[in-house]
């Protein structure tokens, strides 16, 4: 069976692209898939630090679109899991040293003997995220409760709805805090949802685990670790329900009702 | 009388006929005089010369290409049967066909055809068909696209915040309207805007601007439409 590329991204900067991407290939890899993440960020890399694999580097995406080594020589092995690996990106190249071809390239080759395969992008719709999306069967939107990191993921699946092939998108709201949706000071999940009109795949709790699992180059725990696992089952294809946001919307619910009268 | 210069919307963006027959001159200013009175609308527009069979040497191209540009409209194409006319073209390095360029917009162009059944009076045809160039987009308008056409738009979908159109004609979008919309953009205070939740970042009929209230963002969608009365955009109930 061939492996699936999903691509992980969100227009805006510093919404938890690379977050997501790290945590949802832990999770995949927890469920005993055979997982490789690629870091599309020519340049900026820091998926290989969220992973834990900054110091197990030696080749990167660059080189072997180069030829300086295979593409196996490039795959950095997780300690953790027995079918995890990352193919990091160059920290020095700029990113048109990499074509969308190259990309489908790779992401052919990886296609047999892998389940997922996942693409970490940069921010913004230039080179580097045309780089990302190109070799995509399917793409996540990453996206915060908040009306600009909205407005860009809005631009993005836009841009990817009239692209050439049309790729299958779904969203996830990442950074959610309950209570200051409760009060209306953020954007709520049913907001969002009527803005973008797309599937939501997961919904991720702001947690302060996030940053310190980060740091360590961990999986994270508590809340968003949860959320991070239902999301990896949802795209298994489990039907997992979202708890989280069921509390909110129900909330929402009751506010408008009162709000109308 | 016939227009010497005559706009149409087309699939790349809009296209200029100019009659071969008339003279350069005259023509020159009539389309530049055209541009500047609806500037709002031709801002940024990409357009398309229909030249027929007009020979225009380069530099007379050259001329017109600056003024458009000055204007900020994007000239990309040059459709013509006269080789001096297709050599000046390539050489300022625009399009020779519309192949070359990619569509304005993902839009679907109608052309409208009407039966008229012999007991109808003519003329209540001819205002049908002269009144119905249009474009339809069956997608949701997402932010940052911008829709421009000297027709009406129909949108069945959503118009999103951040997403633009600026229409000569009427707009109506089956959907939630949240952009920035301009209907009557050509001039026309006759112009309408439907929407079944009206709910615009901004929307201008004619040179008239409304920016919306800042309602309650938890009201019951209803389907409105704007219009121009006594000089001003009023929104009703959209049920007649
Ligand atoms: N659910 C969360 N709870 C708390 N902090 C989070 C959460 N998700 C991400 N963060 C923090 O937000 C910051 C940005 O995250 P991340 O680097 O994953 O974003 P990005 O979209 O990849 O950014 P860039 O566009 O720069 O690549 C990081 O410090 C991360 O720890
Ligand atoms: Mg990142």
């Amino acid at each position: 069976m061939s492996g699936r590329v999903i691509t992980v991204t969100s227009g805006k900067g510093g919404v938890g692209k690379t977050t997501t991407t790290a945590n949802l290939a832990m999770a995949l890899a927890s469920l005993e898939k055979r997982i490789i993440a690629i870091d599309a960020d020519i340049g900026l890399r820091n998926l290989d630090l969220v992973m834990g694999l900054e110091n197990r580097i030696v080749y990167d995406l660059v080189d072997v679109v180069e030829g300086r080594c295979t593409l196996r020589q490039a795959m950095v092995k997780h300690k953790g899991y027995p079918y995890l690996y990352l193919i990091p990106a160059s920290q020095t190249r700029d990113k048109t040293a990499i074509t969308p071809q190259n990309m489908r390239a790779v992401a052919m080759e990886l296609k047999d003997s892998y389940d997922f395969i996942l693409v970490d992008s940069p921010a913004g719709i230039e080179w580097g995220f045309k780089n990302a999306i190109a070799p995509a069967d399917e793409v996540l939107i990453v996206t915060n409760p908040d009306v600009s990191a909205v407005r860009d993921a809005d631009r993005i699946i836009g841009l990817i709805e009239t692209h050439d092939v049309p790729i299958p998108v779904r969203l996830v709201i990442n950074r959610l805090k309950s209570g200051m949706v409760r009060k209306g000071e953020m954007l709520s999940v049913d907001d969002i949802i009527g803005l973008l009109s797309i599937r939501l795949v997961g919904v991720i709790p702001e947690d302060e685990n996030v940053l310190r699992s980060s740091n360590q180059g961990v999986a994270v725990a508590g809340p968003a670790g949860q959320a991070f696992l239902n999301l990896a089952r949802r795209l298994d294809g489990e039907q997992v329900p979202f708890q989280s946001l069921e509390i909110t919307s129900l909330m929402d619910r009751f506010r408008r009702l009162f709000n109308n009268r | 009388m016939q227009d010497q210069v005559e706009f149409k919307g087309i699939r790349e963006g809009i296209l200029i006929t100019i009659d071969p027959e008339a003279e350069w001159g005259d023509v020159l200013s009539d389309l530049t005089a055209r541009i500047d009175n609806q500037a709002a609308f031709f801002r940024g527009a990409t357009i398309v010369l229909q030249l027929g069979k007009r020979a225009v040497q380069r530099p007379e191209l050259a001329r017109l290409l600056n003024r458009l540009r000055e204007r900020d409209v994007n000239l990309a194409s040059v459709l013509s049967t006269s080789a001096t006319t297709q050599g000046a073209t390539r050489q300022l390095g625009l399009a020779l066909d519309l192949s070359e360029i990619g569509p304005a917009e993902g839009v679907r162009q109608a052309t409208p055809q009407i039966e008229r059944p012999p007991e109808y009076p003519e003329k209540m045809f001819d205002d049908e068909i002269v009144g119905s160039e249009g474009i339809l987009i069956r997608r949701t308008l997402r932010g940052g696209r911008v829709i421009r056409t000297p027709g009406h738009v129909v949108v069945v979908g959503d118009v999103n915040p951040g997403a633009e159109i600026i229409a000569g004609g009427d707009i109506v979008v089956w959907g939630r309207l949240r952009g920035v919309v301009h209907a009557g953009a050509m001039g026309d205070e006759s112009c309408v805007i439907c929407a079944l939740d009206l709910q615009p970042t901004q929307l201008r009929i004619s040179s008239l601007i409304s920016v919306s209230p800042p309602t309650n963002k938890r009201r019951k969608p209803r389907p409105e439409r704007a219009y121009i009365q006594d000089g001003q955009i009023k929104a009703e109930d959209w049920n007649h």
